[in-house]
Formats: C-alpha cells, sequence, structure tokens
C-alpha cells in the first residue's frame, strides 16, 4: 500500500535537487515572512476577522505548490500561504485579501484565506472542511472530459477535516474515477483544540489510502527534503496516471489555531519532539550542510523577502476599501434573473 | 415546561453568552440525560467559551466530536431515542449545512413517522460579526423552520439565552436554538431569570401606537435603537420579540398590529422566503383589515454574507436602515 519513494525516474539531476530546494526555499521563507507581518498587521487592528496561519508547515506547502505546473489545479487550505505563492499567486493579492483592499480578487468580498483565481485553476476554498476534495476532483473529471492530459490536481487538509464526510465522499469518488488528484494531509496533531486522539482512531491516517484503494505516502513535514521527494513524486505518479495519492505528513502547527489563540492546549512533549522542528529552520541546516548556500546568501534571501513582503503590504494598505454604493449586489451571474434589491 | 428556579443573582453583570454556559450548567446538574457533544467543546470550552468549564465539573458528558457534522447529529438522534437529552454545539451555524440530512431528515420526520420523540437540541452560533465572511455569519432560522418536526428559537435577551435553552431541552421535540454571536459578549443583564415566557410566545419589547417592527434575535437591538431615535421626533415604535420563530407567535403580532395599523418586518436573514415572508403572509392573510399601509420587510441583502465591514455594515440591516424603512412606513 504504501509506495516506496524511489520508483518512478522522477529523480533530477544534482543541480536541479539543489535549484528545486532553493526554489522551494525561497517559497517558505516569503510565506513565513509575509504570515509574520500579516501577524502584526492583525495585533495593530489593520485586519478584521481571522487571521490563520501557517507557520511550520511551510515545507510541505510550499513543495505542493512547486510541483504543481501552470494549468493544473490547486485547492488550498488554511495553512497554505506558501503554496498558494508557489502555485503562482500575487503576493499583493494576499495582502489585498487580509486588508480588504477592493482591488484583490476577493474584491472585500471574502477575506483571508478564502481566496483565489479559479479561472487560473486556483480554487477558493470555502471554510467547509473537506469541500474542495471533491471540487478538485471535479475540475480533473472536466479536464478529462475535454480530452486535456497531463494535469494534475492537488488540495490540502488536516488532520480534522479526516473526519468530514466530504472527505471521504471526495477521496472515494476520485479513487473510482482514477483521478490525476494529490490530497495531502497535514496532520498537525491537533484541530483547533483537538488532539487526535479524539479525531479518529486508525494508527495512522495513511492507512486509510488503503480503504480507498489509492497510493499513500507518509513524510516528515517538518523535513524539506523529504516533502519535496514525496510531493514531486506522487505529483508525477498523478500525472503518468496512477489515479489519487495521498500523503501524509507529520508535523506540527507552531502558532495558534488563529491569531487570537494562544493554544494553551498544545502538548509540551509534542513542542519539544522531532515534528515540533520549525521547517525553515531544517531548510537552513540542510542548504547549508549540502553546500547549496551560504548563511550569507540565506540572509540574503530573507532580506528579498521583506523587502517583497513590504512592498506588498503597503500596496495594498493604500488602495481603495470596498464601497458599499459602489458595490454590486448582485450574485448572480445571469443578471436578467437576478432580482432586485430587497424591498 | 422546565421547573421555575429561584433568582439567581449575581453582582457582577451576566452576558447573553454567560447565560447559555449557565444554562448548560444547570441542565447538567439537574438532568442526567443531558450530555453536550461538539467540537473543541470540552477542555477548551468551545470556539465561543460556551462550555467552559464543564468537560471538568461533567466528566464524561461534555465531549469533543471529530469535526463530523452529520455523525453527530445522528449520533445526537439514537442517543435521544434511547432517552438521552443531548445538546449538539456547531462550532458556526453555517457548519451546520454539513448536519443537514441529519436534522431536516431523520430529526425533523421522527415522531411523525414512529411515534418515538426525537429531544435534541443543536445549538447554532449565527448571525454576523464584522470581518466573519460568508461562512461563518449565516443566519439558517428559516431553513430549519421551513421542516415540519423542528422548533426554533431565536433569542434576544441574556434572560431568553437562559430560559428558552432550558426550556428547548425540556421539550419533547428537535429544537434548533440560534444564539447570536453579535450578542455574545456585547449583551449583558444583571442575573438569571427564575421566571420566562414559554417559547412559542412572543414579547413586546417596548410598546408603542404608531407602527409595529415584528423581529427577532439580534435585530431586536437594533430595532430598539430605532424605535427610541424615531421616539424623538415624537413616533411610538412598538418591537415585538418573536423569541421563536417556529411556532411562530400570529396572535402577539396580529394584536400589535391591531393596535398599530403598520408592520415592519425586520431579520438578519436573506431576503427570499423565510421569517419576514412569513410574518407579511400571515398578516395579510389573517390581518390585512387592520392594517393602514402595505406591510414591509426588511432583510439583509440577497448575496452572500460580504467579509469586509464596509460591505457588512450594508449588507444586514441596522439602526440606521430600519429607520430608513420605518419612515417610509409612516409616510414621515
Ligand atoms: C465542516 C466544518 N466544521 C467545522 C469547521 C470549523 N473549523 C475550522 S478549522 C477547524 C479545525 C481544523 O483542523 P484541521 O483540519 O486539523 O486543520 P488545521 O487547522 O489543524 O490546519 C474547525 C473545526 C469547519 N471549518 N468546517
Ligand atoms: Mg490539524
Amino acid at each position: 500500500m504504501l509506495q516506496a519513494r524511489a520508483g518512478l525516474s522522477t529523480q533530477p539531476e544534482a543541480n536541479e535537487d539543489k535549484e528545486r530546494y532553493l526554489g522551494v526555499y525561497r517559497w517558505m521563507l516569503l510565506a513565513r515572512v509575509l504570515e509574520e507581518k500579516l501577524a502584526i498587521l492583525y495585533r495593530g487592528g489593520k485586519i478584521t476577522g481571522g487571521v490563520f496561519l501557517g507557520r511550520g508547515q511551510e515545507a510541505l506547502s510550499a513543495a505542493l505548490g512547486s510541483a504543481l505546473k501552470k494549468g493544473d489545479i490547486f485547492g488550498p487550505l488554511i495553512r497554505d500561504m506558501a503554496g498558494r505563492l508557489a502555485f503562482g499567486e500575487d503576493i499583493t493579492d494576499a495582502a489585498r485579501t487580509y486588508l480588504g483592499s477592493r482591488l484583490g480578487p476577493m474584491r472585500g468580498r471574502d477575506g483571508n484565506i478564502h481566496r483565489g483565481e479559479p479561472a487560473k485553476g486556483y480554487y477558493a476554498m470555502i471554510s467547509h472542511l473537506g469541500a474542495m476534495v471533491a471540487s478538485v476532483a471535479g475540475g480533473l473529471f472536466a479536464r478529462r472530459l475535454k480530452g486535456e492530459t497531463g494535469v494534475v490536481g492537488a488540495t490540502c487538509v488536516g488532520d480534522g477535516a479526516t473526519s468530514t464526510g466530504s472527505f471521504h465522499e471526495g477521496l472515494n469518488m476520485a479513487a473510482v474515477e482514477k483521478l490525476p488528484l494529490v490530497v495531502i494531509v497535514a496532520n498537525n496533531q491537533y484541530a483547533y483544540s483537538t488532539s487526535n486522539a479524539r479525531q479518529y482512531a486508525c494508527e495512522d491516517l495513511v492507512q486509510r489510502a488503503l480503504g480507498y484503494g489509492i497510493a499513500g505516502y507518509k513524510i516528515d513535514g517538518t523535513d524539506p527534503t523529504a516533502c519535496i521527494e514525496t510531493v514531486f513524486e506522487a505529483v508525477a505518479r498523478a500525472r503518468a496516471g496512477d489515479g489519487p495519492q495521498m500523503i501524509v505528513a507529520d508535523l506540527l502547527r507552531l502558532v495558534g489555531h488563529g491569531e487570537h489563540d494562544d493554544f494553551h492546549y498544545m502538548s509540551h512533549a509534542l513542542k519539544v519532539s522531532p515534528i515540533g522542528r520549525d521547517c525553515l529552520d531544517v531548510a537552513r541546516e540542510q542548504l547549508i550542510s549540502a553546500g547549496w548556500a551560504t548563511p550569507a546568501h540565506l540572509d540574503n534571501l530573507r532580506d528579498q523577502a521583506s523587502a517583497e513582503v513590504e512592498n506588498a503590504c503597503s500596496t495594498a494598505l493604500r488602495e481603495p476599501l470596498p464601497d458599499p454604493n459602489q458595490e454590486d449586489w448582485c450574485a448572480l451571474h445571469t443578471r436578467r434573473l437576478a432580482e432586485g434589491a430587497e424591498t | 415546561m422546565f421547573q421555575k428556579q429561584p433568582t439567581t443573582r449575581t453582582s457582577a453583570a451576566i452576558t447573553y453568552l454567560e447565560a447559555i454556559r449557565a444554562a448548560q450548567h444547570k441542565l447538567l446538574s439537574d438532568d442526567p440525560r443531558v450530555f453536550i457533544y461538539g467540537q473543541d467543546i470540552a477542555d477548551f470550552g468551545g470556539a465561543f467559551k460556551a462550555t467552559k468549564g464543564l468537560a471538568n465539573e461533567f466528566p464524561g458528558r461534555v465531549l469533543d466530536s471529530p469535526i463530523s457534522e452529520d455523525a453527530q447529529v445522528g449520533m445526537a438522534i439514537g442517543a435521544a431515542i434511547e432517552g438521552m437529552r443531548p445538546i449538539i454545539e456547531m462550532q458556526f451555524a453555517d457548519f451546520s449545512t454539513c448536519g443537514f440530512t441529519q436534522i431536516v431528515q431523520h430529526a425533523a420526520t421522527h415522531k411523525w413517522r414512529t411515534g418515538v420523540p426525537c429531544p435534541i437540541v443543536i445549538r447554532l452560533p449565527s448571525g454576523g460579526t464584522a470581518g466573519a465572511g460568508p461562512f461563518h455569519s449565516q443566519s439558517m432560522e428559516a431553513l430549519y423552520a421551513h421542516y415540519p418536526g423542528l422548533i426554533v428559537m431565536t433569542p434576544a435577551t441574556v434572560e431568553d439565552a437562559y430560559t428558552m435553552l432550558l426550556e428547548a431541552v425540556e421539550i419533547d421535540d428537535p429544537v434548533i436554538f440560534c444564539e447570536h454571536k453579535y450578542l455574545y459578549y456585547h449583551l449583558k443583564a444583571d442575573g438569571l431569570p427564575s421566571t420566562a415566557m414559554p417559547a412559542g410566545k412572543a414579547r413586546v419589547a417596548r410598546p408603542g401606537r404608531d407602527a409595529t417592527i415584528a423581529t427577532y434575535s439580534a435585530m431586536v437591538h437594533e430595532s430598539l435603537a430605532c424605535a427610541t431615535e424615531l421616539a424623538s421626533d415624537g413616533w411610538e415604535i412598538e418591537v415585538i420579540d418573536l423569541r421563536t420563530v417556529k411556532p411562530l407567535d400570529t396572535d402577539t403580532i396580529l394584536a400589535s398590529v391591531s393596535r398599530t395599523g403598520r408592520l415592519l418586518a425586520v431579520g438578519e436573514a436573506f431576503p427570499w422566503g423565510g421569517v419576514t415572508a412569513e410574518i407579511i403572509a400571515r398578516v395579510a392573510t389573517e390581518g390585512f383589515d387592520l392594517l393602514d399601509a402595505p406591510p414591509m420587510r426588511l432583510n439583509a441583502k440577497d448575496t452572500p454574507v460580504p467579509y469586509h465591514p464596509n460591505l457588512w455594515g450594508t449588507h444586514r440591516p441596522t439602526a440606521t436602515s430600519i429607520m430608513a424603512a420605518m419612515r417610509k412606513l409612516l409616510g414621515a
């Protein structure tokens, strides 16, 4: 059931390895720096509503966003800032959605993590957990009907979302249809405050893959090398026609559920365990020890990321906010069938 | 009916949210059939802290559930058949759509089909707050009220939040308890009441003689603010707090309209159909002669609930927009 990591000849040359890793690292870093900035803006009262960060999960998310290509479908979830950016989201659009700019893709109608550009294959999640599994599968179904080949769709869920009916129905359906769907389960051990002990009773979530009849992979989500290898392989297998692929990555959320949450409930033992590592620290060590980067180079990358983040946020902050008088209060595309405003 | 209890006077003010917690505390203390099942409600005390400390005080009876709304409701139904009185906390009303089948197809039909009642209570943290967006803001009372076999409560006051939740558990039918998140922390009372109006009875929240506003939940407070404002212009607006939207207390609404001759129905939910439409339909069919002017209704706009406060503040009715509607109704 569990696929071995090797097998498909997707092993890149050493130089390709390095470039791929550095590419992923840049997205991890950019997401981290952006989210740190968003947390500051939130605390400063500049963001209304929730701020949900992916701190600790960047390697996994960035690996996925990097493994996907233009033309693929991506349905990210709460903690996928890194994957979104890697998939091609404009960082200013990310900032705009948090800061409520009228010029962002969601135009102030929706906020924070509830954003996307579906016309570019970047689906906009709804809050209801598990819902995106079937919808990304549906996107792939359509591509198949249209005769497009070589397309991959990917979506992410947390440990908690695996308990939803939607997750189960979506994954089972994707398996029946043998769709090129990659599902990443970021098992950060908690769903809000609820630990895995109250979420599922199987030994490991990757065992679910057997039940669905799909490929399952288990990785350490704090290890960027493992994330990159496995995610790229799963995406390649899906692209090659091997059907749905499920990767379960163990890691820890290094922040609260949202920025309002002090996560006092999180177990100290887990925090100091190997999955409590910060994947950015691990990446730094791995890059330096492989001789792929110097500390100075990495510091320089951080400065570049900071500049990009400052630029994106200050742009979004200067932009107009939504105006109810200019807002188009119509939920329909078929305007001739839209009713007027309420009486 | 729940037993009338001596007044619990607290020196400090008690919020709407604390009243809900206090009611659940009392229910767990008094009734061994009661248990609470929901996401993050045990040690964490719930996303809003409506069950804070209860898991500790009532071991094994306040339990964290997996993120499985359909199964949560389904299991409550089974437990109710076996004589328990489960309370299900949805983390947000919006997520109850994932349990919709079990609520409207199973719980709602059970007594009618089998003769065996299904006394479950589903708590829905409902309604909009600034920045909550399309999936954490919905008002779902009309959806549930549509289905035969369900009771839908929409408390607007701290007192009602307390006594109606007690009564909801006592009632032998499934009750959808719509508690408004906007009122959770804002709304305070001096203490908890010892007596209550029964479910199904509306309340005159403010007497008046020039026009009636029939409303419920958070919109009661927007309507009261509107009435206060209009009072300075000499208008006396009567505000009816429906308390339960199903059953709808048509008699109290008609009695009010017979005094005022004018009716504005206000609700926070989407405009198509719904509670305000039901109010207007009933008054038009049962009390047409009482009306001196065409009745009016004011709801949220016919779009999803917007995220940004600038949009949200216009999407839902507020004292300001209620006032504009009221001036139109009064021809003022
Ligand atoms: C169907 C549904 N029920 C409840 C919620 C409320 N909710 C939002 S996030 C969350 C916890 C999610 O945990 P997990 O899936 O493990 O993802 P994580 O936040 O840990 O990344 C819950 C319960 C929801 N979004 N959808
Ligand atoms: Mg989780």
